[in-house]
């Protein structure tokens, strides 16, 4: 295939990604809108039930999931440079803080599930209207977005296999820089969750 | 759509972004421990919104990419934003 | 005009690929075949959502119990909702006739991601098994309606969680779809095809196909919401639990409002193909159909509280929505006086996709006039939930994309098939099946103005003499569908051989043969001119 025909095929495959990226933005987008309906409604409810989160960790997450995308960037600007070592390391690192992040939220909601913090459980239900759906968007919002941290790096594993076997290389990775583009969006995500969840004391 | 793209973003770029995304992270935290009451969302939002620029435009490589990607996303972030103000102009006036 | 090159290619239906049998169709990435594929997996959910519609209306013959118990009712409007809602004016115009059409009007090979294109035909099968599982599982059948309102789509003992989740999945199908068209059209027009020299058509599926992207998420999130409501009691549109009811109809109305743009912008698209070839002659204000399709899509996204005009929201967004409702008819209208305009001293060839486009024109009206009255607040609280809301949804959805949908049919059948139809049929087909539609919703109008409810088993004795002409009208109506869809698959075997263009088209898919071999050109037209040049 000539280098025309190969960037072109490259531009597609990248409109393609942008585009998946855009419903994944409108599907959290509702969410958040249900955020902004229900905190407008439960101010006070909201602001108390955000001191019970743990700012330390939330930062120490938010700062991983930073770093994280900045290694999957750079990763790129290794195999364009023919650096395929560097380029594996970047991204097993990548994946290795992604894994950090999920750890960290397993042991969050464990502490919270713990206490009968959970949708549905009685105990939450009583603390009033306000707790309930903090909570409840809490676990959705994060969940989901964990979800889409687990999707992620299996994505990320298949590109970093594709790396190893020189599959994806300086002349042919775009399916590495859609990978990256899917990462970040998870990472935009991360940044706007954060302050609304735990900064809003 | 052709817009060919040779620009390799330096590693270096890549890390400087990254502090400043740190060092942002930490002022949000700690403005927001100080009780400045409705502002402190607004600041919080404001540096979230900061750092979203940057993942976008350096990680995201929307400054490099055809005019055209960097016209969507926005316009996908302003259809989100109406209809965020639509309904909340229910709420709001109820 | 017809480019009849000798090719000894052998049509996309003959073509030996790496399968056989019924495998070279199901693991076709060919969008030909995808397409044809849609085709009949549409038509067989329209025949069992159009029965549902026919024995509905049975029942509604006269007051009380008929033939079926309220909570059938109930299940019946539901499944017929669901049915024709999502598993067929939805995907309709753009799986059919923008996969088949798609590549060959832009003078493409196939669509930009061919895979991608048959999973998504995968993802509509799943939810729409899924959707048929929930009438059979130990609950009983979901009896919400198709809007799954809260708080009773969790509160009910209907199987909601396989209907919700089959929805979801089927949203997933119209994404992608949607993903494909916008790539499709931004990466893979022929040399020379500028914007501007698209034809119109592929227009409709580019507006499209931003409303599939940007709306279909908002449900598919609000349909996780509902079981996590159902699963979990997460509380979001529990009063009980802090939640709000209203805001649910928010979010559902947000996609699907701009789901009825879905529905219709191909079908305009559809009809502004059909009626510059039967005038011979060139699209009147070619720009403006442009425009108009993008406003509508873009304004299509802010008028969805219309629907919730009695729910409970403030008074400054009834005022807001009732607003922006009557701006986006405008540039609705604005097409009406292109396609006649268009006619006007045109050298009109009647055939059966012209008098399914002008019948389109007429029920479009007045259906789009009746959306008028339900946007206007004051008249909207007499009318709302009564049978005028469902006669105007059918004038202008069924009466819109249907209507389009039978004039593309028979438009493009010599393409897709080689072969003509038989147009006296399809001719007696059309009037039968006019004459029985607007009977049946013509009556509704009158119905629902008289405060009739929808979605009611039952209703007052005053009501009775009109219902009996609604009913008569929906067995003319299915006769008339009958003899149309007959005479479509009679004309397979028994039509003459089609040239590659039987009607004089412009557009480049009239220039390969009828049926189009496997790769569609052989080689990717260099375009000059505009579409739709006539003389």
């Amino acid at each position: 295939m000539s280098a025309i025909e190969t960037h072109q095929d490259d531009l597609t495959s990248k409109f393609g990604m942008w585009l998946f990226l855009y419903t994944e933005m409108l599907l959290f987008g509702g969410l958040f809108i249900v955020y902004s309906v229900y905190r407008y409604r439960n101010a006070a409810a909201f602001h108390l039930a955000s001191e019970e989160l743990s700012v330390a960790v939330g930062t120490v997450n938010t700062i991983i999931l930073l770093i994280s995308s900045t290694t999957i960037a750079m990763s790129i600007t290794a195999i364009r440079k023919h650096n395929k070592k560097l380029a594996l390391i970047l991204l097993c690192s990548t994946i290795l803080l992604g894994l950090a992040f999920l750890v960290n939220k397993y042991f969050e909601w464990g502490e919270h599930l713990r206490e009968h913090i959970y949708p549905g459980s009685n105990i939450l239900a009583l603390r009033g209207h306000g707790d309930v759906l903090f909570y409840g968007l809490y676990y959705f919002m994060t969940g989901l977005h964990a979800l889409h941290i687990i999707v992620g790096l299996v994505f990320i594993v298949i590109v970093t296999v594709s790396v190893a076997k020189a599959k994806i290389n300086a002349d042919n990775f775009v399916l590495l820089e859609n990978g990256g583009l899917y990462w970040h969006l998870v990472d935009l995500i991360w940044i706007f969750l954060f302050p609304l969840f735990y900064l809003i004391t | 759509m052709e817009n060919e793209n040779n620009h390799i973003i330096p590693y270096k770029t890549f890390l400087l972004i990254l502090s400043g995304l740190i060092v942002l992270t930490l002022i949000s935290v700690t403005l927001t421990q100080i009780s400045l009451g409705a502002l402190t969302v607004a600041i919080a939002l404001l540096i979230a919104v900061i750092k979203s620029t940057y993942v976008l435009r350096y990680f995201m490589h929307l400054k490099f990419e055809n005019r055209f990607f960097t016209f969507a996303t926005v316009g996908v972030i302003i259809l989100l934003a109406a209809v965020l103000i639509i309904t909340l102009l229910d709420y709001l006036t109820r | 005009m017809s480019d009849q090159k000798m090719t000894e290619e052998p049509s996309y239906l003959e073509h030996k690929g790496k399968y056989k049998g019924i495998l070279s169709w199901i693991l076709s990435t060919d969008h030909k075949r995808i397409g044809i594929l849609y085709l009949y997996s549409i038509l067989a959910f329209f025949a069992i959502g159009a029965s549902i519609g026919l024995l509905m209306k049975f029942e509604l013959i006269a007051p009380g119990k008929t033939i079926m118990t309220a909570q059938t009712y109930n299940a019946f409007f539901t499944l017929h909702g669901i049915v024709m809602i999502f598993a067929v004016v939805i995907p309709g115009l753009p799986a059919v006739f923008g996969n088949f059409m798609l590549p060959l009007m832009i003078g493409a090979k196939d669509v930009a991601f061919p895979r991608l294109n048959l999973l998504s035909w995968y993802f509509y099968v799943t939810g729409v098994l899924l959707v048929v599982i929930s009438q059979f599982l130990g609950g009983s059948a979901p009896d919400t309606g198709w809007t799954f309102y809260a708080p009773y789509s969790f509160r009910t003992a209907g199987n909601m969680l396989p209907a919700v989740f089959g929805a979801f999945v089927l949203g997933f199908s119209s994404i992608l779809t949607g993903l494909n068209f916008l790539v499709t059209i931004h990466r893979l027009r022929a040399p020379g095809m500028t914007w501007l020299k698209m034809p119109l058509f592929p227009w409709t599926l580019y507006a499209t196909g931003w409303v599939q992207l940007l709306a279909t998420p908002i449900i598919g999130i609000t349909l996780l919401m509902i079981v996590a409501e159902r699963v979990f009691h997460i509380g979001f549109f529990d009063p009980t639990l802090g939640g709000d009811p209203i805001l649910y109809q928010h979010l559902f109305w947000t996609y699907s409002h701009p789901a009825v743009y879905i529905m219709i912008l191909p079908a305009m698209g559809a009809i502004s193909e059909i009626i510059p070839t039967f005038s011979h002659k060139t699209v009147f204000g070619y720009r403006f159909i442009v425009g108009s399709s993008l406003a509508i899509a873009f304004v299509g996204y802010f008028v969805w509280g219309h629907h919730m005009f009695t729910s409970g929201m403030s008074s400054v967004a009834l005022y807001v929505f009732s607003l922006l409702t009557f701006l986006v008819a405008i540039p609705s209208a604005v097409k009406v006086f292109n396609w006649i305009s268009t006619m006007h001293k045109g050298s009109i060839d009647l055939q059966t996709p012209l008098y399914w486009a002008v019948a389109f024109i007429f029920v479009f009206m007045i259906g789009g006039f009746s959306g008028l009255v339900l946007g206007s607040l004051a008249a909207d609280i007499h009318l709302h939930n009564t049978h005028f809301v469902v006669a105007h949804f059918h004038f202008i959805v069924f009466g819109g994309t249907g209507y389009a949908f039978f004039g593309a049919m028979h438009y493009w059948y010599p393409k897709i098939t080689g072969k003509m139809y038989d147009s006296r049929w399809a001719n007696i087909g059309l009037l039968l099946f006019f004459v029985g539609f607007t009977t049946l919703y013509g009556m509704m109008f009158y119905l629902g103005f008289k405060g009739m409810p929808r979605r009611y088993y039952d209703y007052d004795e005053m009501f009775h003499f009109a219902n009996i002409i609604s009913t008569m009208g929906s067995w003319i109506m299915y006769s008339g569908l009958a003899i149309i869809i007959i005479n479509l698959f009679a004309s397979l075997k028994s039509g003459t051989k089609a040239p590659a263009d039987p009607w004089g088209g412009k557009t480049l898919e009239w220039t390969i043969p009828s049926p189009p071999p496997a790769e569609n050109f052989e080689e990717i037209p260099i375009v000059t001119k505009g579409p739709y040049n006539y003389k």
